[in-house]
């Protein structure tokens, strides 16, 4: 049976002969070990690198010096609230934004989406860019206010304060939950609206009771990953270049590199590994529990990497 | 269909506007605009130039251009190969060893790319392994950052793929390798190159492993945009924007050519 069930690679028999799955299983062992060195070995490395202190010998000493400076910790903070609050941001104008492409629609709606999806093709860096040019102290809205009452400077002044960051974040990061949001109401049958409207439910009613309920777990997949993508940015933070907003993946970077000091560099990292990864093995059990189609999935996951 | 009287619909479409327009249209013509001009004081740029064009044409920057591109190459083949392959034998592995592999190949998404840069610092940079300071260490970071993508892509694509070609090639007599080779591959074909486009076009604008790594000799064009823009050049850092911009759409609507070419087939 088993040597039957070798030579005929499409036995349709339900439980598979062992050594086709132990042949598959050796097939996939060269791309694992490539990865294996130049991912999985370099992130022990930088494990080990961290309770490995300047002085020899292996110690949790470089984690309670970390943890010790009030940098580290504004870093910390200034992490998770940006992450928060641009999640929240990004979660409630994608909700708004695709509630009316997907059911007051209009002409152009379709090509506007596939424009907001063009956001997700361009790096993030860009968007801080680009308000600077909107926001900053020489720009289109002070410039506008200075032309109007003539007054020397414009009154806008916030892009190097966490706000500026703030609203970069939710800018770029909209689209990302706008993707799924769209692909999910999709699938809301029209049928259940007009029956609800026609029984008199307020439209407000009508997407509290009948849209969110199907939409929620895409909200939740693309907020989680919105958030996982927040906790990471560097592009955005680094572009604001504002000297008191410093996140947990700009101070791996200065740590490392202006201060050379790369056992700090590497606690730090491990403290924003550990948040990020769990995140994201919840957004993963939050995927695979909703089974979101494949659409579903790259659609999400698109431009994760810069 | 969800609001039926005609003013409240005109009313959401207006809000829907004043939301879109200056939060996801502006950005990008302001960026287009800015590359043309000397000053921005009023509403409006001002002193209309082609002189950052001009200086990108035979500059620094076009090296840039070039070091991106050629980058974006390398690590997008390097990506595509190692996630189709991993892909492809993850489908015919038992359930548990899937989930293994699945959960290596996505795990470069969830760790910040600055680690992902640093990682490579601290494993690359003595002997045996020496690649610290050369270009191979900036392809070899976006190779990590853009597989999980190709990965992704070509294991959603596997699961679309109706299992009744392979099924009935096999049937036939035919050998695994030429299965793969010619009933696969050539279905898959049209998935592969939107994942390679992603890839290059993740890579084009990779940003925060490359700031950890890059050697002075290999400066991709987000980094020399970052300079420019770090020295006070705004309008020159606006101008290689829309060149980063340009090359990266070039190339996602060519690849979209050859998909549509592709599905004919």
């Amino acid at each position: 049976m088993v040597a039957a069930g070798a030579e005929t690679p499409a036995a349709a028999s339900p439980r598979r002969p062992r050594p086709r799955r132990v042949a598959a299983a050796l097939w996939s062992l060269p791309p694992i070990a490539a990865l294996a060195l130049v991912f999985l070995y370099p992130l022990a490395l930088v494990v080990w690198q961290s309770v490995s202190p300047e002085d020899g010998g292996h110690s949790t000493a470089p984690y309670t010096a970390v943890f010790a400076e009030a940098s580290f910790r504004e870093a910390l903070t200034n992490t998770v609230l940006l992450a928060a609050g641009a999640t929240a941001g990004a979660l409630l104008l994608g909700l708004a934004l695709s509630l009316v492409i997907a059911f007051v629609p209009f002409p152009g709606g379709r090509a506007l989406s596939r424009f907001i999806d063009l956001f997700l093709a361009f790096p993030s860096f860009l968007i801080t860019l680009a308000l600077l040019f909107l926001y900053g102290s020489a720009g289109l809205a002070n410039g506008l206010w200075t032309d109007v009452t003539g007054a020397a400077h414009g009154p806008l002044d916030f892009l190097h304060t966490p706000w500026g960051v703030l609203l970069a974040e939710v800018t770029y990061f909209t689209p990302f939950v706008m993707r799924p949001l769209l692909a999910a109401f999709s699938q809301v049958e029209t049928g259940q609206l007009e029956a609800a409207a026609s029984l008199g439910a307020r439209p407000w009613r009508i997407v509290r009771t009948v849209i969110l309920p199907e939409a929620l777990p895409s909200l939740a997949a693309g907020g989680a990953l919105v958030l996982v993508l927040c906790l990471n940015e560097f592009g955005i933070v680094l572009f604001t270049g504002a000297k008191d907003v410093v996140t947990l993946p700009m101070l791996v970077y200065t740590k490392a590199l202006l201060d050379g000091d790369y056992t700090g560099a590497c606690v730090v990292a491990v403290v924003n590994i550990t948040l990020s990864v769990t995140l994201y093995a919840l957004y993963r059990t939050v995927m695979s529990r909703t089974g979101g189609g494949p659409a579903f999935r790259t659609g999400g996951a698109h431009r994760a990497g810069a | 269909m969800l609001v039926p009287s005609k003013s409240a619909r005109r009313a959401v479409h207006l809000l829907f506007l004043v939301l879109v327009v200056p939060v996801f249209a502006l950005p990008l013509l302001v960026i287009v605009a800015a590359s043309f001009a000397t000053d921005w004081s009023g509403v409006l740029p001002s002193g209309a130039t082609l002189a950052h064009y001009r200086d990108i044409a035979h500059g620094e920057a076009l090296d840039a251009l070039l070091t991106s591109l050629a980058t974006a190459l390398a690590a997008s083949l390097g990506a595509l190969t190692a996630g189709t392959w991993a892909a492809l034998a993850a489908e015919k592995c038992g359930r548990r060893t899937r989930r293994i592999i699945d959960a290596l190949f996505l795990l470069p998404v969830a760790v910040p790319s600055v680690v992902v840069g640093l990682s490579l610092l601290v494993a690359f940079s003595r002997p045996p392994l020496l690649l610290n300071g050369t270009p191979q260490i900036v392809i070899l970071a976006h190779t990590v950052l853009v597989t999980a993508f190709a990965y992704q892509s070509v294991t959603a694509a596997l699961s679309r793929l109706d299992p009744a070609y392979e099924q009935s090639a096999a049937g036939l007599g035919a050998r695994p390798a030429y299965v793969l080779w010619r009933v696969k591959l050539p279905l898959l074909l049209p998935s592969l190159t939107a994942a390679a486009g992603l890839c290059f076009a993740l890579s084009m604008g990779e940003l925060s492993a490359t700031m950890m790594i890059y050697p002075p000799d290999w400066l991709p064009l987000p980094v020399q945009i970052f300079a420019a823009t770090d020295r006070g050049s705004l309008f020159t850092g606006a101008a290689l924007a829309v060149a980063l911009m340009a090359a990266t759409l070039l190339v996602l609507l060519g690849v979209s050519r050859i998909r549509t070419k592709a599905s004919y087939r």
